[in-house]
């Protein structure tokens, strides 16, 4: 209910005295009202800025914050006022409300601040007045609009594939975004390449060229040549039904796929060629069989997978259909009355042009389009006056949803700049933001390496411990107890991604450095998908030996973790794939709370009698145990 | 004859196009004598002042800060000192969604409005507060008399006290329990001519009024039942 029926409440209620005395019944007895009946002024103290307002006026919405008991939460004793730590313009707004009932959008703040605010003081959006309403929905329509663009940006198309996808997805993602892959990107730029190629000879196969020997026509191309014009329609066609076939097969949803518009080009660019293949050379039937050549001028849309551009414009055509529509309509109509005007009026004059209306529609065209070839022309004196209305018209109508189309196709094309620019800027802003976290995590570890672990009273911690805040010193001590509770320790990627290395490293046939070399460089991660495959393979085939060339390797990197005792590397020896398997579930890249995700395995020390999974701990643990007994955890960069 | 046809529609045409194009350029004005109504409108909004705080105060049994209370809360709705019927129907029909209470707010309103200019000052409406909550037993029943007699001539008369049972059983809507009937209205004008008037002449005098309500222990006993609204 509005503020205006808080008010008049009392009112309402006095008047029912007027049904007393008509009363069949007894009256109810009307509530206690424990509350001060007096009205006060209550202070409210906004980060600084007091308001102050009477208690009635904020009693009027007993349903939001101000107006319930749970503004007591906020009293502050020592000053006698109601304290709330947030901003305090909006909060003008927000007791605007309360004086006078309207709630008003405030233009230049930014929408989700302001839901945020109305959210805090449990005021429902939906009480916006009318004059801010408008302006509050589109803005809150345009930034949750954004914000999935952006999400589906994020999440959609460049995020690695995870591994287990099959070669139909990957051939799917290496068609739908090129530039994955290399051979992705060849294939996109021939597929480019014939498109151009097919639609020039089909442009010059029409050109005249000099006539053959002993002829005096001039002979097109087309049919001078039609042999090599032949071969080369035959190329392009075969590599469309290639880049068509496979499309088909990699589509996850082959009945969507075949109905959507590109693929229905594709089919209609390469169909007149297997018609005229199948197609016997009949004299009546050659004749549909030019006319289908003419479809294969739809090849120039294909580009359109190529070409954003293009793609734009037909977002925009079919965004404007109802613009289109009424300009086709309104057209019609004035043509049809400019035409019956023009022929009534040119009936009389002999050889006129006007022979019907039909025949009067395209010089109707002609003159509202303002070509005016000057094939049909008015002679009489009305057929002129009318023939001049119908040209000013035909601008006007003409005029009249071109901007409606062209602001649709600019708005259109701003955002697809703007997701251009997003998709550029996520990239850094996420590297930036991992660096931050990063940037945390390594503070614990930090603090680990300086001792923090040890004891509070020595000298040298407590030089260190200096300059940690209270929180730090209070997260740093709740990992420290995560740490105790799972007996394993933390450490951080590049460490751990060595550790996994060395495994890898150490258990490859030693066929040559440079592919353990090569490894090193697409280490991006845990441990590299593709190398992890192929180490994986290879080791359920060959034998393990440590040649010497891979134990170099383990010993020029500088982590002196890696004198892993010679029993347990033959224990793993024969579970290898499993390692790799293990290797690659934990995640160390980009820990949120800072914290990599520690094994999650059982802590025990007893040797590994189960498969796989107990045994890795017990490597990890020793190498982080001798990592950090050894007092020195120097990260290699591979 | 149709090129003819054709050449007169042409020139009508044309002269039809500098008739507007003239009237565009204001050049020629036919008949454009409404316009200045609207100016007048303007200006007669009206601000309507109430009287002193201190003749309100000896004109009503309200304290001083329930008058200024209750001026904070109508000046509020009412930033013009006014309130017209319309407005006081959509405030009033408010309070009872399910029903239709137009006319009964129709009713209120002319008892509210006592110099009968069509609109409830701030001084209407506090002295009418005053007698419903602050007044004596009498002057409550005096006022609802005045409530029930539409035309104020002194007498209700079996057809007013019908058009105000008719308003309030209106204001109860269509779905209740029992179902209102359709002489649900005319069965309690009748029980309450029956009750009120001692003459039999059909028409009931305040002074019957307030004589039987007197007499009658439930009405008595409801009259303090709003004391406490402010």
């Amino acid at each position: 209910m509005a503020a205006g029926v808080a008010t008049w409440l009392p009112f309402a209620r006095a008047a029912a005295v007027g049904w007393l005395p008509l009363a069949r019944k007894t009256m109810p007895r009307p509530p206690v009202d424990k509350s001060s009946r007096s009205d006060e002024i209550l202070f409210v103290n906004v980060s600084g800025q007091r308001f102050q307002t009477w208690k009635n006026t904020l009693d009027r919405y007993p349903d939001t914050l101000l107006g319930s008991s749970e503004k007591e939460f906020f009293f502050n004793e020592d000053t006698q006022e109601y304290f709330f730590d947030r901003d305090p313009e909006m909060f003008r707004h927000i007791l605007n409300f309360y004086r006078t009932g309207k709630l008003h959008y405030p233009r230049h703040e930014c929408v989700q601040a302001f839901d945020e605010e109305l959210a805090f003081y449990g005021i429902v959006p939906e009480i916006i007045g009318d004059c801010c309403m408008e302006e509050y929905r589109d803005r809150k329509k345009e930034n949750q609009e954004r914000l999935a663009e952006d999400t589906e940006a994020g999440e959609a198309t460049d995020t690695p594939l995870p591994d287990s996808a099959t070669s139909r997805e990957r051939l799917w993602r290496a068609f739908e975004n090129p530039h994955t892959s290399t051979m992705a990107l060849v294939f996109y730029y021939v597929t480019g390449f014939f498109i151009a190629v097919s639609v020039i000879a089909n442009v010059v196969e029409t050109v005249p060229c000099r006539p053959l020997k002993g002829t005096v026509k001039d002979l097109p191309c087309g049919e001078k040549f039609s042999l090599a014009f032949f071969c080369m329609d035959t190329a392009c066609v075969l590599i469309f039904t290639f880049e068509y076939l496979m499309r088909l097969f990699a589509a996850p949803c082959r009945c969507k796929f075949a109905r959507s518009v590109m693929s229905v080009i594709d089919v209609v660019a390469i169909m007149p060629y297997y018609i005229g293949l199948v197609m016997p050379e009949n004299e009546d039937v050659s004749g549909a069989f030019v006319t289908l050549r003419v479809f294969r001028v739809f090849r120039i849309f294909k580009f359109s997978r190529h070409s954003q551009g293009l793609r734009i414009l037909g977002y925009t055509l079919k965004s404007c259909a109802s613009e289109l529509g009424f300009l086709l309509f309104s057209l019609t109509m004035a043509i049809i009355i400019f035409a019956t005007v023009m022929f009534y009026a040119e009936k009389g004059t002999k050889g006129s042009s006007f022979t019907s209306i039909p025949a009067s529609f395209w010089y109707t065209i002609v003159t509202m389009t303002t070509l005016g070839y000057g094939d049909m022309v008015p002679n009489t004196i009305a057929g002129k006056i009318f023939g001049s209305i119908c040209s000013l018209s035909g601008v006007l109508v003409i005029a009249l949803p071109v901007p409606v189309i062209v602001s649709n196709f600019s708005r259109i094309y701003h955002q697809n700049q703007r997701a251009d620019k997003m998709r550029a800027q996520q990239k850094v802003r996420m590297a930036r933001i991992r660096m931050a976290k990063k940037g945390t995590a390594n503070a614990f570890l930090q603090f680990k390496e300086d001792g923090g672990l040890g004891d509070p009273d020595s000298n040298s911690s407590a030089l260190c411990l200096k300059n940690r805040s209270a929180f730090e010193n209070q997260h740093h001590h709740l990992l420290h107890c995560l740490e105790k509770t799972t007996n394993h320790e933390f450490t951080d990627e590049m460490a751990y991604s060595e550790m996994c290395l060395t495994e890898s490293v150490g258990y490859r046939t030693s066929r040559s450095t440079s592919l353990s070399s090569q490894q090193g460089a697409l280490n991006n991660g845990c441990c590299p998908r593709r190398a992890r495959r192929r180490a994986a393979m290879r080791l359920a085939n060959s034998t393990v030996s440590v040649s010497r060339g891979s134990v170099q390797e383990l010993d020029t990197l500088p982590v002196k973790s890696t004198n892993l005792p010679q029993q347990t590397r033959s224990s793993l020896n024969a579970r290898a794939v499993d390692i790799k398997l293990n290797c690659s579930d934990r995640d160390f890249t980009a820990a949120i709370i800072s914290i990599p995700t520690p094994p999650s395995n059982t802590p025990d020390e007893s040797p590994p009698s189960s498969p796989a999974i107990p045994g890795i701990p017990g490597i990890l643990r020793n190498t982080r145990a001798t990592a950090y007994l050894q007092d020195a955890v120097k990260i290699s960069s591979l | 004859m149709g090129l003819e046809g054709m050449e007169v529609m042409g020139i009508a045409v044309v002269i039809c196009l500098f008739v507007v194009v003239l009237k565009q350029f204001g050049i020629w004005e036919p008949l454009s004598l409404d316009e200045s109504c609207d100016m007048e409108l303007e200006l007669s909004m009206v601000r309507h002042q109430p009287e002193g705080l201190e003749q309100l105060q000896a004109q009503t049994a309200f304290t001083k800060k329930e008058l200024q209370s209750l001026y904070r809360g109508f000046k509020n709705e009412c930033p013009s000192g006014l309130v017209d019927e319309e407005t006081f129907k959509m405030i009033y029909s408010q309070f009872f969604p399910q029903g239709d209470a137009t006319t009964y707010a129709h009713f209120l309103f002319n008892a509210f409005d006592m110099d009968r200019n069509g609109s409830i000052r701030f001084e209407d409406f506090v002295i009418g507060l005053s007698v419903l909550l602050r007044g004596s037993v009498t002057e409550k029943l005096r006022w609802a008399f005045n409530l029930y007699d539409i035309n104020k001539d002194g007498y209700v008369t079996k057809e007013e006290m019908l058009a105000i049972m008719t308003s309030i059983y209106d204001m109860m809507g269509r779905y209740t329990c029992p179902s209102v009937r359709d002489d649900a209205p005319v069965d309690h004008v009748e029980r309450f001519f029956q009750k009120m008037d001692r003459n039999r002449d059909g028409v009931v005098t305040i002074d019957e009024f307030i004589e039987t309500c007197q007499k009658d222990e439930s009405i008595m006993a409801s009259m303090q039942l709003f004391e406490n609204v402010i």
